[in-house]
């Protein structure tokens, strides 16, 4: 499967020649060439995933780890070494599988979508990049390489996120989502020297071979301050994980980062990168499991938490992208929970297999989301739902496709959602009752706050001044830009992703996911937990019974919801403070106490010593030139008497 | 005598026809013909040459009864030099065509000759052998330097590489004539077992260093370096700066792992110091400069205080740390000589550093592949100097030789300063009046920037293909 090379070098080789060439052609060419380039890719992708997963990928019953490709890149020691390669193994193939579709889609939908704006060809030149990055995370045969990878996923998501570079709001949350991330990276780093230190490798199949064996011998017994070295290790690669997954309290970033163009957020903040944490413990899962299972339950609660918390905030928010990016973090928090409460093997790795199924699902009906979303935002001009409402007799497809997909996020049977959830909830029911009736309540949350955002856009009448201009003017609405125009559906670029989309949400619950991957690498049997299934579909049904009484029809009634829970609305609305609380510790605390006296140090001892080395520097050259005289008999003489005093120095010393 | 010895002189074979083929083609050939055909000839010949160095299972071993030997790492080498060697051909294209058609020929015949020289350098196994070569290097190099003839800088450089070159055979002689007293041999496997800390053996080794150390450059054999750099076409001081410097190191890491294992403890301490004094006097020199030619002279005088710093660690480690070093050198001197070739050539002779101003303005193409040399000889990564520079400190690490280490990155910072001021003066100093205008560069000169372009970027990425491949 040497081929599998193709998916990491064609994006790359696009980024090249669309961020190189692309000035020189017409933006549609460079758009249609992105978008060609990505679609082989995609194919490429699925005759992998067809390959391995129906011809070579089994053998006896056991999924093997293929390596078509490593080479040592940088060798420090014997055993030291960074290579870099392609691994081939159930969750990398499938997320290949994944990234390549979504990426595809969002190509597409950006030729219609991102139509006319400046710098359509750098655009494309970025997604590649994206691509590529994201691509090389997932395949990566050993941690340093999904290193590299990772930050580079973090450049270009930046630059992504920036991409409307004259807009400030666009320019600090891409600032912010770069420096949060980055942060957290450092201590993915740090746990990654630490791991490499003691165990001498950065191989994946070593570390995670034998039940983690090298890692659990090769770290016993140091502890530091009362803890584990493994667990420092695995806590501090976590933190990494939970840098780009967004969970509590290192979200802040990802609400933020919707400034970035509807597809990106689609491509970046829904279904690809986000995941990389959750990919980050599943790849490591063994390590995690084995070597500090107390880790395992931290990632457990803290996941936990932070479904709830994102669930909350979500159903104050009136940006739709904000509602979306709140639920995404709510629902990569549940893929945590999974990984968090799942044991090793056979069926008690449920949890493991339904953290990848729910990641699967996910994918795919959240970017459908925020297609729709996108779309919504490219009729009306805004984000702001009392802009929106009555929107579906204008655009059927995007109704419909939208419908789809919060059905399948509030799990609703037969809905792609209803399966992967359900196998999470499952996996918590067992273990951890609390955890299981938080998620189970987040799930009721999660069909509220999507119903609400669903028929505050396609059916809820616009409220106010607006609604009154709506009734004299039935079939007008007012955009951000303050021109009337009739509402209209997408173009075909636009509408075909969000039908290909909806067709996967639906779908995509039904492929038997324990058979191909599970902790051990070895299919089981999973089966729908009835008891589980009918307390979720309950609260789903609950959940979007209420939020059809309450937003069907325009009303005040949760306007006086909102009001009667006062101070906890309020807090919720401003997503509890904590940007606040995160300003308040940076400007406070790491400027004034840490960052002060780094500077005073950095401008009175560094710059002095470079100013003192400079210094001598120009007095000796000024003091030396007379050596170079241009005179050749004295540099025979030089050379001589340099002979001669070299032998002198050698045989007298 | 038995001829299959011959099959083990492939290359030094296929050099030669190269050059009969030339030299026969300059002979027959008409006047029109050659003008029209002849540089493309020679360097697809030598094309040929150099990939054909790379793709053909060449063997290893010994001929001559052990006065030539060959073997994978020697065919690196050499492939190296062929590399270089070739890059300069493509960037003479202006300077023979324009100014010298009627020698154009001789460029090419002298300087495959010197080329075969090196060849015997590094596939020397006896010392007789090795001097042959270094003369058969030394001496056409003094005709190439002199090639401008009727300049009165380039005749100077001729003359004055002639004699700093007689006086370094003599001292070399001097120092083998004490090594084959003190051994009774010159090839080096008998050497090898004998040679003991002796101080007429440790005497015959600093004079035969001294005569190394001339190609080298190193401090205090360096005098002749600028002067002649200067003087000489730019063309010539390209393939005095890489090939002939590259030359001379890996003869250097032969002779000293080879012959003087036994004293490696010596030899560490002089090149030590001569490490220290080459890489710091060098800098000193280079931040004064206003010819560029000169300037990188300078700069190629530090550069071979780093080479010395790889072969100090006197293990494999330090030989792949070297060759490698030398390798990502080739191309980013080169493409910095490509710039130089160009805008000389585009601004009628003028060599200052001031003929770089304003450059981006005008030639932007230039000027980013110029910063991307400075770049990468400075060692700012992702450039591969920043790769090779890292080897190259490992190695000395890997022997516990902080200090030099930590000496060697002072200076590196120096030395980013004085390449930063050609970056500064093409950037920033832009709007004066003799800014170069634009101009297109002949396509030759395009294709040897754009394989050093490719060579700055990939050597460095792809450094573990390369060690793999080798060692």
């Amino acid at each position: 499967m040497e081929y599998s090379l193709f998916i990491l070098v064609a994006p790359f080789f696009l980024f090249l020649v669309l961020g190189l060439l692309g000035m020189k052609m017409k933006p549609k060419v460079a758009g249609i060439i992105g978008t060609i380039g990505m679609g082989l890719c995609a194919i490429c992708a699925y005759t992998v995933a067809y390959q391995y997963f129906f011809q070579t990928g089994k053998v006896g019953e056991v999924w093997q780890q293929i390596i078509p490709l490593n080479f040592e890149w940088l060798r420090f020691t014997e055993n030291l070494h960074i290579d870099l390669g392609i691994l081939l193994d159930p969750i990398s193939v499938m997320m290949l599988v994944v990234i390549t579709t979504v990426s595809l889609m969002v190509h597409i939908y950006s030729l219609g979508y991102m139509h006319g704006e400046t710098g359509f060809q750098r655009y494309y030149a970025l997604l590649s990049l994206f691509s590529f990055s994201m691509l090389g995370l997932v395949v990566a045969t050993n941690i340093f390489q999904m290193y590299i990878f990772w930050e580079l996923v973090g450049v270009s998501s930046y630059s992504l996120i920036g991409f409307y570079y004259t807009k400030p709001s666009a320019v600090s949350a891409s600032k912010k989502a770069f420096i949060v991330t980055r942060f957290a990276d450092l201590g993915f780093l740090i746990g990654i020297l630490i791991l490499s230190y003691y165990t001498k490798t950065f191989d994946f199949g070593t570390l995670t071979a034998n039940h983690a064996e090298l890692v659990t011998t090769s770290l016993a017994g140091g502890t530091f301050m009362g803890l584990s070295l493994a667990t420092w290790a695995l806590t501090l690669i976590f933190m990494g994980g939970a840098g780009k997954s967004a969970m509590f309290p290192l979200h802040i970033w990802l609400p933020d980062a919707m400034e970035g163009p509807t597809p990106v957020s689609a491509l970046i903040h829904a279904a690809t990168m986000v995941v990389a944490g959750v990919f980050l413990v599943a790849r490591l899962f063994p390590v995690y499991f084995f070597a500090a299972p107390d880790v395992l339950e931290l990632i457990a609660y803290v996941g936990t938490f932070t479904a709830l918390f994102a669930a909350v905030i979500a159903i104050t928010q009136t940006d739709i992208k904000r509602v979306l990016a709140f639920s995404t973090i709510s629902q990569i928090a549940y893929m945590m929970v999974a990984l968090g409460v799942s044991d090793y093997g056979g069926h008690d790795g449920l949890g493991y297999m339904a953290s990848m199924f729910h990641l699967f699902t996910h994918a795919f009906f959240k970017a459908l989301l925020f297609l729709g979303a996108g779309s919504v935002i490219h009729a009306v001009h805004s984000n702001e739902m009392s802009q929106m409402g009555n929107l579906r007799k204008y655009m059927p497809i995007t109704n419909i496709t939208f419908a789809i997909a919060c059905l399948a996020i509030a799990g609703i049977p037969p809905f792609s959602g209803f399966f992967s959830k359900d196998e999470i909830l499952a996996a918590a029911f067992h273990n951890h009752p609390l955890i299981f009736w938080t998620l189970w309540a987040v799930a009721g949350l999660t069909a509220f706050y999507m119903w609400r955002l669903y028929y505050c856009i396609f059916w809820n009448t616009p409220k106010g001044d607006l609604a009154a201009e709506h009734s004299a003017d039935s079939n007008s609405l007012q955009g951000v830009g303050g021109h009337h125009h009739t509402p209209h559906e997408s173009p075909w670029t636009m509408a075909a992703p969000l039908i290909i989309l909806a067709v996967f949400s639906v779908f995509s619950g039904l492929i038997p996911f324990a058979d191909f991957i599970s902790s051990d690498n070895r299919p089981f049997h999973a089966h729908i937990d009835w008891v589980v299934a009918s307390l979720s579909i309950g609260v789903g049904v609950i959940g979007i019974a209420i939020a059809t009484v309450l937003y069907l029809k325009k009303s005040d009634k949760p306007a006086e919801i909102a009001q009667s829970l006062g101070v906890f609305y309020k807090a919720a609305l401003h997503k509890f403070y904590l940007d606040e609380v995160w300003m308040w510790v940076t400007q406070t605390v790491i400027f004034k106490y840490i960052c002060m006296p780094i500077a005073w140090f950095d401008r009175h001892i560094i710059d002095a010593a470079m100013n003192g080395l400079a210094w001598t520097t120009q007095k000796s050259a000024d003091s030396v030139k007379g050596l170079q005289s241009g005179q050749v008999q004295f540099y025979a003489w030089v050379f001589v008497a340099g002979s001669i005093l070299i032998a002198v120095l050698v045989l007298f010393t | 005598m038995d001829f299959s010895n011959f099959l083990l002189m492939g290359q030094e074979i296929g050099l030669i026809v190269v050059f009969l083929l030339l030299f026969s083609y300059d002979i027959i050939g008409s006047e029109q013909s050659k003008n029209r055909w002849f540089h493309l000839i020679a360097c697809i010949e030598f094309a040929i040459l150099t990939i054909w160095g790379f793709v053909s299972p060449l063997p290893a071993g010994e001929a001559f009864g052990g006065m030539f030997v060959t073997s994978d790492l020697t065919v690196l080498m050499k492939n190296i030099l062929n590399i270089a060697t070739l890059i300069v051909f493509l960037q003479a294209y202006s300077w023979l065509n324009k100014e010298n058609p009627v020698r154009r020929s001789e460029f090419f015949t002298i300087t495959l000759v010197t080329l075969l020289g090196m060849y015997l350098m590094i596939s020397a196994g006896n010392f007789m052998m090795l001097y042959i070569g270094m003369e058969t290097a030394s001496l056409p190099m003094a005709c190439l330097a002199a090639f401008n003839k009727h300049k009165e800088k380039s005749a100077e450089a001729g003359v004055k590489y002639v004699l700093i070159s007689a006086l370094s055979s003599g001292i070399m002689l001097f120092g083998l004539s004490f090594l084959y007293g003190a051994l009774g041999s010159f090839y080096f496997s008998d050497l090898t077992l004998n040679v003991v800390g002796e101080p007429l053996t440790i005497l015959g080794f600093v004079f035969f260093l001294g005569g190394l150390g001339f190609k080298l450059s190193l401090v205090p054999f360096h005098l002749w370096t600028a002067d002649v750099y200067e003087g000489a076409p730019t063309n010539v001081t390209a393939y005095l700066s890489v090939v002939s410097k590259g030359a001379a190191a890996f003869a250097l890491i032969f002779v000293l792992y080879k012959v003087f294992g036994g004293i490696e403890v010596v030899w560490q301490h002089i090149l030590w110091w001569l490490s220290v004094i080459t890489i710091t006097l060098g800098n000193l020199f280079a931040i004064r400069q206003t010819d560029i030619k000169r300037f990188f002279a300078f700069s190629s005088i530090s550069q071979a205080g780093y080479i010395l710093l790889g072969i100090i660690a006197g293990n494999a480690q330090g030989m792949e740390a070297t060759v490698y070093f030398i390798f990502v050198y080739l191309f980013s001197n080169l493409a910095a000589f490509a710039v130089i070739s160009a805008v000389e050539h585009a601004s009628k002779g003028n060599t200052s550093i001031a003929a770089f101003n304003g450059l981006y303005n005008n030639n932007p193409k230039l000027a980013l592949l110029m910063t991307f040399a400075v770049f990468s000889l400075g060692g700012i990564p992702p450039f591969a100097g920043f790769f090779s520079k890292f080897l190259i400190f490992m190695a000395a690490g890997s022997v516990g030789q902080y200090l030099l280490v930590f000496i060697a990155l002072l200076n590196t910072v120096i030395s980013l300063f004085y390449y930063l001021l050609i970056v500064k003066a093409m950037f920033i100093k832009k709007g004066e009046s003799d800014a170069v205008a634009h101009f297109s560069s002949d396509i030759y000169n395009r294709i040897s920037m754009l394989i050093c372009l490719l060579g700055i970027f990939a050597t460095g990425i792809l450094w573990g293909v390369f060690s793999e491949q080798y060692f």
